[in-house]
């Protein structure tokens, strides 16, 4: 317990400090990074639990990650996740990222099976849908890509 | 050391108990003594130290079990079709069991060989042989599939099969009967001495793909091949193969075939013939054999026959082989993990022959022969032995090694395992096996690292094992620690078919590279639909083609109206599922087929020939998610010249069906 309340502590300290230089966007921590998921938790409470701690969104629009989130999206998201706010399977995506942090979204999309077990927002979503997300095995870089395509589905230029 | 103390006392106490009791008749129950429990559990979650795979005989399948726990992990389909998996159902997969004969959907898998890198395993691939239709087949340790699948010409069954070499450059395929080969195969049976022919096969393996091609054929005088191991280390370059019928018998062997009071082990220097080859000594022949080949992109087979083999005639293409005499009809001949012994098994001897690789070599050279046979020189018994094993038990088969110098060596006819010195020949311990042991497995046992540990015995009589299912009983195997001076039986374990050969490989060599899923990205199958966006149905001629998704838990198109009687409809299933073990199945009514199951990522393919008119559901058969039984839809059939148009959906109401009946 001590050692969490440390680590938590250590984790806010270092969440207050500024900016560093600007990673590049394509640049991620590896996905099986030493922390503890719950010194994640304590540390991002809305940006879900994963890689995924800062993402910088650019204005306009990023095109190529645009088209590239669409084909993603059609092959391994359309299944079960309409583009209107209708559910189906999953959630409607419609506005979902003026719901969601873009970290959280993309922790999601990547770390599913961790945000399924710890995530409060998470676990709620499964107790409307009753049905697991999948693991749709989606690299931090295509959950990025995904992201910007739901910020063009949510009608940002 | 105490623990060294108690176990002595323990021993000695079991000792007296087995002395005051040993007027008692022996129940199935006996021989399990201390603490095998504890060496066998592994406890939930926990994982086994080593995957055996394990021949399935007559099943033409092979199985995963975990050793020490005995517990079946998979059974993989290799000669035979399997309908927990639909292969050899599938479209794609009807073409890994094409022959030459056509397609020949069981047959008898005997012998497993696992791939080698400097004569030790290197986790990737098993081989297995198919005895009654000759051929051999490649499964991946990655995918746990079968890859490929390569018949055998001029062989009359392949039993003598697929022993590797030590860098897995050659797997071989030596004909169990000898049989007429060429132009001229209508002959009389009675003619055996002049007409039939045996042929050893060096199958070449691709050391980057594992692809498997005849590299060479060697054609040997008529009798029965049974049994086989490559040299390594210093004998790497020959191989040595038991052989039986000797006296060229074609009628009741029972007796022809067993009254020479020795018949041979053949050593091969495939290096010789390679040179040959090289000199384009070789005979290119004319062969109709299958080549079947796996796809992994397309997740499809396809089926090549092949049209000619190089062949070797070592009568008079000299130094190739030559037979050292052996007692009596040999069958197990396996060299040990120096290279330097050869231990053959003569089934009816009353001793075990081991021969010296030294020796042979130097009776090669000083041409210490003791004549002919066929025109092939015969090795002076004498000059190519090391010693003899005395008195071992009854009915010697097949032996593995450990990595201290010790031999382990199965009795069919005395039931027992007897462990001895390679080196001394001495006869250190003996156990018996519960009942009437073929083959045996040491973990790395035929391979020049050893990893000891355990021997498991694979029975060819169960009786009164295990609870009794009629006449027909379960298989059977036997787990044994082999650690301390003297064996300890752990464990019973039921198998699925006959379990003939084995090996066990250390679970860290193989577990971190099995695949998860199938990357759907990389799915090149011609009617993948990737992604619901790809989902349709397209008409060709009187073929309709359903491209079809699946995700938990719908399927798409779920309604499809427009088929007609006298259609053949393929229902080309991609599962879009990328985590892993989410398979889904896919069956729809009156299909003359198996089901199929859909591993994540891939394409797999239904045909559906429908014989009546109206509607067929379909539906998924593996149980996938909380919905999984609403994971269905319905497929409408109409008479032959009507003209409704094909059409399909999922998620569409129509206006006649949304207003209430009245």
């Amino acid at each position: 317990m001590k050692y969490c309340v440390i680590l938590a502590i250590t984790a806010a300290m270092f969440s207050c400090a500024p900016d560093k230089s600007k990673m590049n966007n394509e640049q991620y921590p590896d996905q099986s990074s030493g922390k503890s998921a719950v010194e994640e938790v304590i540390a991002n409470p809305t940006k879900g639990i994963g890689a995924v701690k800062n993402v910088t969104l650019k204005s306009p629009l990023e095109q190529e990650r645009v088209s590239r989130g669409l084909a993603i999206y059609e092959m391994k998201c359309a299944a079960c996740h309409k583009l209107t706010d209708q559910r189906l399977v999953g959630p409607g995506w419609k506005d979902v990222t003026k719901r969601r942090k873009p970290e959280w979204i993309m922790n999601m999309a990547t770390n599913v099976d961790v945000m399924l077990e710890k995530d409060a927002e998470a676990q709620k979503l499964l107790e409307l849908c009753l049905v697991r997300m999948p693991n749709q095995n989606i690299s931090v870089g295509d959950a990025r890509d995904i992201l910007e395509y739901m910020r063009s589905n949510d009608g940002e230029k | 050391m105490k623990s060294v103390n108690k176990m002595i006392a323990f021993l000695a106490l079991a000792g007296a108990i087995v002395a005051v009791n040993s007027c008692k008749p022996k129940g199935p129950q006996d021989a399990v003594v201390g603490n095998a429990a504890e060496k066998v559990y592994v406890a939930p979650g926990k994982y086994d130290e080593f995957y055996n795979i394990v021949s399935g005989g007559f099943n033409g399948q092979m199985s995963v079990y975990g050793i020490p726990s005995g517990r079946l992990f998979r059974i993989i389909p290799v000669f035979s079709q399997f309908p927990e998996n639909g292969y050899g159902f599938s479209e794609e997969t009807k073409p890994m069991l094409m022959t030459s004969h056509g397609f020949v959907p069981w047959d008898d898998l005997h012998h497993i060989a696992l791939s080698e890198t400097k004569g030790e395993h290197d986790g990737r691939w098993a081989f297995a042989n198919g005895n009654n239709t000759p051929r051999v087949a490649r499964v991946s340790l990655k995918t746990f599939k079968t890859e490929e699948i390569l018949e055998l010409p001029n062989s009359g069954g392949n039993h003598s099969s697929p022993f590797i070499t030590e860098n897995s450059e050659y797997i071989v395929a030596g004909t169990r009967f000898s049989v007429p080969v060429g132009d001229n195969r209508d002959v009389p049976i009675s003619s055996y001495k002049q007409n039939f022919k045996g042929t050893i096969s060096f199958i070449k393996i691709d050391p980057t793909t594992g692809r498997m091609n005849i590299g060479f054929q060697l054609k040997t005088p008529g009798v029965d091949f049974d049994l086989s191991r490559a040299g390594k280390g210093p004998s790497h370059g020959w191989f040595f193969f038991s052989c039986y019928n000797t006296e060229q018998a074609y009628t009741l062997l029972e007796q022809n075939a067993t009254q020479k009071d020795k018949d041979f082990i053949m050593a091969v220097n495939w290096k010789k013939a390679e040179e040959y080859i090289a000199q384009g000594k070789g005979e290119k022949v004319k062969a109709k054999y299958a080549h079947n080949m796996l796809n992994e992109s397309t997740h499809t087979a396809s089926s090549e026959m092949m049209t000619e083999v190089l062949q070797l005639d070592p009568t008079v293409l000299k130094d190739i082989i030559y037979f050292i005499p052996c007692p009596k009809s040999p069958h197990g001949c396996d060299t040990d993990p120096s290279g330097e012994y050869i231990v053959a098994s003569g089934k009816l001897a009353a001793l075990i022959p081991v021969f010296s690789f030294t020796k042979i070599q130097k009776a090669i050279a000083d041409k210490d022969f003791e004549g002919e046979y066929a025109g092939i020189p015969v090795i002076k018994y004498e000059s190519a032995l090391h010693g003899e094993v005395k008195k071992p038990g009854l009915g010697p088969l097949h032996t593995e090694f450990d990595e201290k110098g010790n031999a382990y060596t199965s009795f069919f006819v005395s039931s027992e395992i007897v462990k001895w010195n390679v080196k001394s020949l001495e006869v250190l311990d003996r156990v018996p096996t519960y009942y009437s042991i073929g083959h045996l497995c040491v973990p790395g046992g035929p391979t020049a690292k050893p990893h000891g540990k355990y021997v498991i015995a694979y029975n060819k009589i169960t009786k009164d094992r295990y609870l009794p299912t009629g006449p027909e009983l379960t298989q059977s195997a036997q787990l044994y620690d082999i650690s301390g001076d003297k064996m300890q039986l752990l464990l019973d374990f039921p198998t699925t078919g006959e379990p003939h050969y084995a090996e066990a490989i250390p679970a860290s060599l193989v577990m971190p590279n099995s695949t998860k899923i199938f990357k759907i990205e990389e799915n090149n199958h011609p009617y993948a639909a990737k992604g619901e966006k790809e989902a349709k149905v397209e008409r060709k001629g009187n073929e309709v083609h359903v491209y079809m998704t699946a995700i938990r838990s719908h399927l798409v198109p779920d309604n499809i109206e427009g088929i007609k009687l006298g259609d053949v409809v393929y229902f080309h299933v991609t599962n879009l599922e990328q985590d892993w073990d989410v398979p889904h199945g896919f069956a729809i009514k009156g299909a003359a087929n198996a089901e199929i199951l859909i591993m994540p990522g891939e394409t797999q393919t239904l045909k559906w020939t429908p014989d009546e008119v109206g509607v067929s559901p379909f539906y998924c058969t593996d149980f996938c998610s909380a919905l999984h039984q609403e994971m269905q839809g319905y497929a409408r059939v109409s008479a032959a010249g009507s003209n409704i148009p094909l059409k399909f959906s999922t998620g569409v109401i129509a206006e006649e069906a949304k207003s209430s009946p009245k």
